[in-house]
């Protein structure tokens, strides 16, 4: 698993180098299963219990809102980037997307303002997760405290 | 499972929170940027909302 390059990219000067895969690699997974979960992991307790607060109660709005969960469906080039875009982004959620799948959670796509705002609440708090898990990758790799 | 149904306005507002708090934690280095980004966030966020918002009442007359 641990792929351990300490090479620098080709164009550098030569300054930068790769942090070794299994440096982050567990951090990362935790701050995408649990939103907060890297951050907890690093021992930032406060910032990981703000971030799992606000993607939690993000994700719960949105489905309190009855927001529409996307599936990938292929089609014309826009309704296959949005319908894919909306399912990774939903997938980023980590274990909220897989608890509500797993309790049967599917509201179809109706129109009205506040099932729209359910569904971009649910698609947000994926963002805001792969947000958190890029912080979790620089503070694991040293580039920030 | 509960249904609640909110205003333009209050999903905006939990909006803007959620997402500014956020990008304030993972924007910026030291507690104090984080806090001062946060709030300049949703200060933009809130502004935008009430600009926006009048723009298109203006522009629908």
């Amino acid at each position: 698993m641990a792929v351990q390059s300490q090479t620098a990219a080709p164009g550098n000067s030569g300054k930068e180098e790769t942090v070794p895969i299994s440096v982050w690699i567990g951090p990362v997974i935790a701050a995408w299963l649990i939103p907060g979960g890297g951050h907890f992991l690093l021992k930032r307790t406060g910032r990981g219990i703000l971030i799992f607060a606000s993607v939690t109660l993000m994700f719960l709005f949105g489905m309190f809102m009855r927001g529409m969960m996307f599936t990938p469906e292929s089609g014309d080039i826009l309704t296959t980037l949005i319908n894919y875009g909306g399912f990774v982004c939903d997938m980023a959620t980590g274990a909220l997307y897989f608890a509500a799948a797993m309790f049967g959670y599917s509201a179809p796509d109706m129109p009205g303002a506040g099932h729209d705002y359910g569904t971009k609440f649910l698609v947000t708090a994926g963002l805001l997760n792969i947000l958190a898990m890029v912080d979790t990758f620089e503070i694991a790799s040293g580039k920030k405290n | 499972m509960p249904k609640i149904n909110l205003s333009h306005f209050e999903a905006a507002f939990l909006f803007a929170l959620f997402t500014s708090v956020v990008m304030g934690i993972t924007s910026k280095k030291t507690d104090n940027d984080r806090l001062r980004y946060g709030a300049y966030c949703f200060g933009c966020f809130i502004f935008f909302l009430f600009g926006i918002g009048w723009l298109m009442k203006i522009g629908h007359g």
